[in-house]
């Protein structure tokens, strides 16, 4: 068996191992937590939202009705919530406890008590 | 010789009364020439015309009058009235808000002083980006200048995300430029100009901006509503007061995991609510801050 590694030997193995890495990326994406929440008036479903500590998440956030935001100024994330586009945030909290989140796009009529909390474990 | 407010009513107190003030020769409460007179004003604030929640407040449409009547009632009055803000509150439909506005300017109407100076709380104006506000009540910002004093009405409502905007900072710091960096300076806002709580939506979203604009001002102080409840801070030099309401008032920033109004207390109605007076010194850029009950106790 020749050592020696002919040009299509080389790339094939390139090949492979980027395969494999997009196989691990995959993986690590499947694994991460995507949390779908709809803001409507006025209120997020769901209003508690259950994390842990140092553990990636995305939130994903659909507004039916009219532009909502997101605020978690504890983890300083926040997104625009308009009709028809998915608004996501991507962080990992840091710290243990309960967190406020709110909107913070003046909606109407009961927009003073849309909040919710963040419970991280 | 000249007295202030301070002294009139100290005067007054004393029996002498307003004959005593005018009969002294050269006593007067107007300034000399070339001199800026010390004066003052009153500042109610969170009205909230057209709320209902007998729980919080089961004299909601009660109160206003009786703090005009209280304003009314002043021995001296002020140089001027200013509302900073959430005159009405808040409804989704175009017709009611305007009905709760001229309701608003009827019950105020009934101040004594005509010189009553108005601007919009997100209750207002968030929902049609001021467009009610100013059909009845006219700008939403501007500045004016009294006695010495540079007033500056600043909006940080109408934008329902609640920003100043680069248009109205734009306008602010070309009106500053206007001012000498020793000018008096008051700023009126609805919401503060810092992050107080914003979890609890306490906080302009480019607040920061319009502080960095007035920093290099050495004599600016801040009056706002919004959080029910008098509070007061400092970003470097700047104060910031923020004044009771007169509907309900809220909970200490951050003192409980929610924001919800404070319960009626009957046993000591119109606990937490009132409105101010604000004394200005002109000549040592100060203002002394009396509170004042709806009604007396």
């Amino acid at each position: 068996m020749k050592a020696a590694l002919t040009r299509r030997q080389v790339l094939k193995m390139g090949a492979a191992a980027i395969a494999g890495a997009a196989a691990g990326a995959s993986v690590f994406a499947q694994s991460e937590r995507v949390i779908k929440v709809e803001a409507r008036k006025w209120v997020f479903l769901p209003s508690d939202i259950a994390l842990r500590k140092g553990e990636p998440v995305t939130l994903e956030f659909t507004a039916p009705e009219v532009v909502m935001g997101f605020n978690a100024p504890d983890f300083k994330v926040r997104t625009d919530i308009i009709p028809g586009q998915v608004a996501k945030v991507r962080f990992t909290p840091d710290k243990a406890g309960t967190f406020t989140f709110l909107c913070d796009i003046f909606c109407g009529d009961g927009h003073e008590t849309m909040h919710g909390t963040l419970i991280v474990t | 010789m000249k007295i202030d407010r301070r002294q009139f009513l100290q005067l007054t107190a004393l029996g002498g009364g307003a004959v005593l003030a005018s009969a002294l020769p050269g006593c007067s409460m107007m300034p000399g020439a070339g001199e800026e007179a010390d004066f003052y004003f009153v500042q109610l604030s969170d009205t909230h015309w057209g709320f209902n929640g007998p729980i919080v407040n089961p004299d909601a449409r009660g109160t206003l009058p009786k703090a005009i009547a209280a304003v009314n009632a002043l021995p001296v009055q002020p140089d001027f009235v200013i509302f900073t803000g959430d005159l009405t509150h808040t409804t989704d439909d175009g017709a009611e808000r305007r009905k709760r506005m001229r309701e608003f300017k009827q019950v105020v109407g009934e101040l004594k002083n005509r010189n009553v100076r108005f601007m919009p709380g997100e209750h207002d104006a968030a929902l049609d980006n001021g467009g009610a506000f100013k059909e009845l009540f006219g700008e939403t910002h501007y500045a004016f200048d009294h006695k010495g004093v540079h007033f500056i009405v600043l909006d940080n409502v109408s934008d329902p995300a609640a920003r100043i905007g680069q248009a109205q900072l734009d306008w602010l710091k070309a009106d500053l430029a206007k001012q000498s960096k020793d000018a008096r300076i008051v700023v009126f806002t609805h919401r503060p100009l810092f992050d107080l709580a914003p979890e609890w939506d306490w906080a302009t979203r480019d607040g920061e901006q319009a502080v960095a604009l007035l920093m290099p001002y050495s004599n600016v102080t801040v009056f706002y509503g919004h959080i029910h409840q008098e509070h007061h801070h400092m970003t470097g030099h700047i104060a910031h007061h923020s004044a009771k309401s007169l509907i309900f008032p809220l909970p200490a920033p951050k003192s409980q995991p929610k924001r919800d109004p404070l319960k009626w207390d009957a046993s000591q109605p119109y606990r937490g609510l009132g409105f101010r007076e604000v004394e200005a010194e002109t000549d040592k850029a100060k203002y002394d801050i009396v509170e004042l009950p709806v009604v007396k106790a």
